[in-house]
């Protein structure tokens, strides 16, 4: 009988992308008047592209956290992808093959972790902390821990981190189809639809019909899966497999995905969210270095637009319940 | 001065628009058993809450020996010896029953270290009164009936003046339940005064002094039970009838078998038969723990791995898992209605297509957002779901409304067999009797309606017949002219007779 009635100005409040879009607005307002050089295009192509590779990393993360999972070794993973493709690349074999085995090794890991999750029983953070520095060791492992040089790399494969299409890089163009595509079906399918009622609550989706388990371990496995396809572009972009790249890139997109509005506890998130939670940080640690700001003052100030953001929707979900 | 030790004066409570307590006045005299009675929303709860320091009233005085004072938590309740034993176990399952029972001194002592050898010893003292609990078990080992003993005993270490005991005996055998008034009366000579919530008029009127009916936030009556009748309060407690509460039932012999169980056991039930006819309501009675949940959702496959033949239509069936059950079209609905029944984050409309995402997409997965709209409009609009728009999240709906959704998710797959476990649970009079009216005619179309209910008038008036189940058995079956509270009760602790005293 009690209907809270919302009105369009707290609702308009709420959505979370509408307050993300205006203080990234604001900033770059701002960084227009504060520095010549920000309202270049080549400083706003080359911020889309330092976040454009990750930002399918954080898809997944989005995706996973929606399902009320989480998994720590996106970093390690998508380096081993490097690695893997790197090393079958430098033993001979095709380089669009060794990607895909690459890939295809990340599922894999994926799919042990998410066996380990819903078969074992074990929790997510666990498991894929483990699996993280196994990942991290086995990319050391492999290389021994110097970077792959792929000098021999063909330019039809390089194209993809390197190339262009018309004045877009490659790289913007796949993270902008990535994008697209994963917020439609996370908006509009059935299977992804199960995903939000798992992470929503999972007992209510268990007795929905829902074979949640089935959903995690399909999620665990995206998740991975993703941080491989990354793997593979960062290699045809450097041109070489970093064994040492990604650390504490998890940190970066669980913290993306959270600004976006997903949540640890499950159940909520936006795709959309995730991207302008990324654009965020990418855009103000692009001002920080046009400002010439340490570094070291970028990592306390990221964390702390991260701790704002969740305050900030703590305090809003209180009022509201 | 008086022996009254605690006084309600004019106390009012609000949720919003709801009023929930109406200018209560109440008092609670030395050593006094005082039941107090009242159907699920008419109040008691709230007034318990108040009287624990949990809630704060809106205005109104509490008075406690005369003097008036404000009671601003449960700690502060303890402290002016208020003991309450809620109806929900609240223990920590992975300690000691010994650490459990005195959580509260332990958090009030200033101690340093904990001192294991005195605080069981201490326990065994405790629980000598009650039962043979050994007091170093964990509390995740004990069954449900001892868990509530170790609340029960948790409250009495409390040097408390004033008892509140809220329906302990749902989850205790009848011995247990003796043993427990047992200690009541015992408490009470030494001049502890005792609230005692229960909706079972035999023990009101074996075991209590005084009785209190709250019905829609107000206060009754309040008679001796010495000079009223169990058909008075229960007469005051629905405010009318109780006939004219509930649908009229079943007039002709039902039709043919539905669903047909044979011979299922799991390690919580065992050898359980029954058929659920069409036409009919189908009850199942039973103390909590008596396994009647775990039947239902062993059928469904939610739970256990439950052997035995069950028949659908006279057609075998063969579960995998709850989702193949949803496709044969049997359906449950669960007893906890915010822990695992709803989605309350989302939408109305996302939580009644729940069930079926098939229907409200396309053949490639597509959700189509019309079609699910429409199809919550339409049920919403069936079972009269009272709220602004289907795209409002469920938690913004009243405890009725939220149980309609959660019934709409069902109906949305145009089941064949519905299992509800304690329907009308926390839903407020009106729309309790508008679900027993939508049970009555779902079963008048040919569902099969089979209601598990822990309130026997709502199993008395709602069913054609009922089952009841004492211990995972199955341990009698009544029909409508046999129907009566007492019969109810008797098979429903019968096993827990048997296996104590053999």
């Amino acid at each position: 009988m009690s209907i809270q009635v919302t009105s369009p100005v707290s609702r308009a409040f709420k959505a979370r992308e509408t307050g993300l879009i205006v203080i990234i607005a604001t900033i770059f307002v701002v960084m227009s008047f504060a520095s010549e050089y920000f309202m270049t295009a080549e400083n706003l192509l080359s911020m889309v592209k330092s976040f454009s590779v990750e930002a399918i990393v954080v898809i997944g993360m989005t995706i996973l956290l929606i399902s009320g999972g989480i998994d720590l070794s996106v970093g390690s993973v998508t380096a081993l992808a490097m690695v893997i493709a790197g090393s079958l690349f430098l033993a001979g074999l095709d380089p669009w093959l060794s990607s895909l085995i690459a890939i295809m090794a990340c599922s894999g890991i994926g799919a042990v972790m998410g066996l380990m999750v819903t078969g074992i029983g074990l929790h997510h953070f666990i498991v894929s902390l483990g699996v993280m520095v196994i990942a991290r060791g086995l990319c050391m492992l492999g290389t021994g821990g110097r970077p792959l040089g792929l000098f021999t790399l063909p330019l039809e494969f390089k194209w993809i981190g390197t190339g262009s299409i018309g004045p877009i890089p490659v790289v913007i163009v796949i993270f902008v189809v990535f994008v697209l595509v994963f917020d439609f079906l996370l908006r509009q399918t059935t299977a992804f639809r199960k995903v939000v009622y798992t992470g929503s609550n999972q007992k209510a989706a268990a007795y929905s019909g829902v074979r949640t388990q089935k959903v995690i371990f399909l999620t665990t496995m995206l998740t991975s899966t993703l941080c491989g396809i990354a793997g593979v572009i960062y290699m045809a972009r450097f041109g070489s497999a970093q064994p040492t790249f990604g650390i504490g890139m998890e940190l970066n997109v669980i913290a993306a995905a959270v600004i976006g509005g997903a949540s640890l506890s499950g159940g909520s998130g936006t795709i959309l969210g995730a991207i302008l939670g990324s654009l965020l940080l990418a855009v103000v640690s692009s001002s920080l270095t046009l400002l010439n700001v340490s570094v070291y003052w970028q990592d306390i100030i990221r964390g702390s637009i991260l701790l704002t953001a969740v305050t900030f929707d703590h305090l809003l979900m209180k009022r509201r319940g | 001065m008086t022996d009254t030790v605690l006084e309600i004066r004019n106390v009012t409570r609000s949720f919003g628009p709801v009023r929930a307590l109406r200018g209560i006045n109440f008092d609670l005299k030395r050593g006094e058993i005082h039941a107090i009675a009242g159907e699920n929303g008419a109040g008691k709860s709230t007034l318990m809450n108040i009287i624990d320091g949990i809630l704060q009233p809106d205005s109104g005085k509490i008075l406690i020996d005369g003097r008036p004072v404000r009671i601003s938590s449960p700690a502060h309740a303890q402290k002016l010896g208020i003991g309450f034993v809620h109806q929900e176990i609240a223990l920590c399952p992975d300690v000691s029953v010994a650490e459990n029972i005195f959580m509260a001194a332990t958090n009030q002592s200033h101690a340093l270290l904990m001192d294991a050898a005195k605080l069981k010893a201490n326990a065994r003292d405790v629980l000598s009164q009650l039962s043979d609990i050994d007091p170093s078990l964990l509390v995740r080992d004990l069954s449900i009936s001892n868990q509530q003993l170790v609340e029960i005993a948790k409250a009495l270490t409390l040097d408390c003046r004033i008892l509140i005991l809220d329906e302990p005996t749902a989850a205790l055998t009848e011995r247990e339940a003796q043993i427990l008034f047992g200690i009541m009366r015992s408490l009470a000579a030494r001049g502890i005064a005792i609230i005692y919530i229960s909706h079972r008029m035999v023990e009101i009127f074996e075991n209590c002094d005084r009785v209190t009916v709250f019905r829609d936030g107000e206060l009754i009556r309040t008679d001796k039970v010495s000079e009223t009748t169990a058909e008075n309060v229960v007469n005051a407690m629905v405010g009318r009838k109780i006939e004219s509460l509930y649908p009229p039932k079943l007039a002709t012999a039902p039709g043919q078998a539905i669903l047909e169980v044979e011979g299922l056991s799991s390690s919580r039930f065992q050898n359980i038969f029954f058929v659920l006819r069409a036409g009919e309501v189908l009850g199942v009675a039973g103390l909590i723990g008596a396994g009647r949940s775990e039947v239902m959702r062993g059928i469904c496959r939610l739970e256990g791995n439950a052997k035995g033949r069950v028949k659908l239509n006279g057609r075998e069936l063969k579960l995998r898992d709850y989702a193949d059950a949803i496709a044969e079209g049997i359906v449950y609905l669960s007893e906890d209605r915010k822990g695992d029944g709803l989605f309350l984050d989302l939408p109305i409309d996302a939580n009644i297509s729940a069930l079926n995402l098939a229907h409200v997409s396309n053949g490639a997965g597509l959700i189509d957002r019309g079609t699910e709209s429409r199809l919550a409009e339409s049920l919403g609009q069936k079972l009269n779901i009272k709220a602004a728009s289907m795209r409002h999240t469920v938690s913004t709906l009243s405890g009725g409304n939220q149980q309609k959704v959660a019934l709409a998710r069902l109906l949305a797959v145009k089941p064949k067999v519905i299992f509800l476990d304690e329907p009308t649970r926390g839903v407020d009079v009106g729309a309790k009797s508008e679900i027993h009216k939508i049970l009555r005619d779902l079963a008048s179309e040919g569902v099969g309606i089979l209601v598990i209910s822990s309130e026997l008038p709502e199993l008395i008036g709602l069913c054609d017949r009922v089952l009841v189940m004492a211990e995972g058995q199955m341990t009698g079956e009544l029909s409508a002219d046999q129907l009566s509270e007492q019969a109810i009760m008797q098979m429903a602790s019968n096993t827990g007779w048997k296996k104590r005293s053999a």
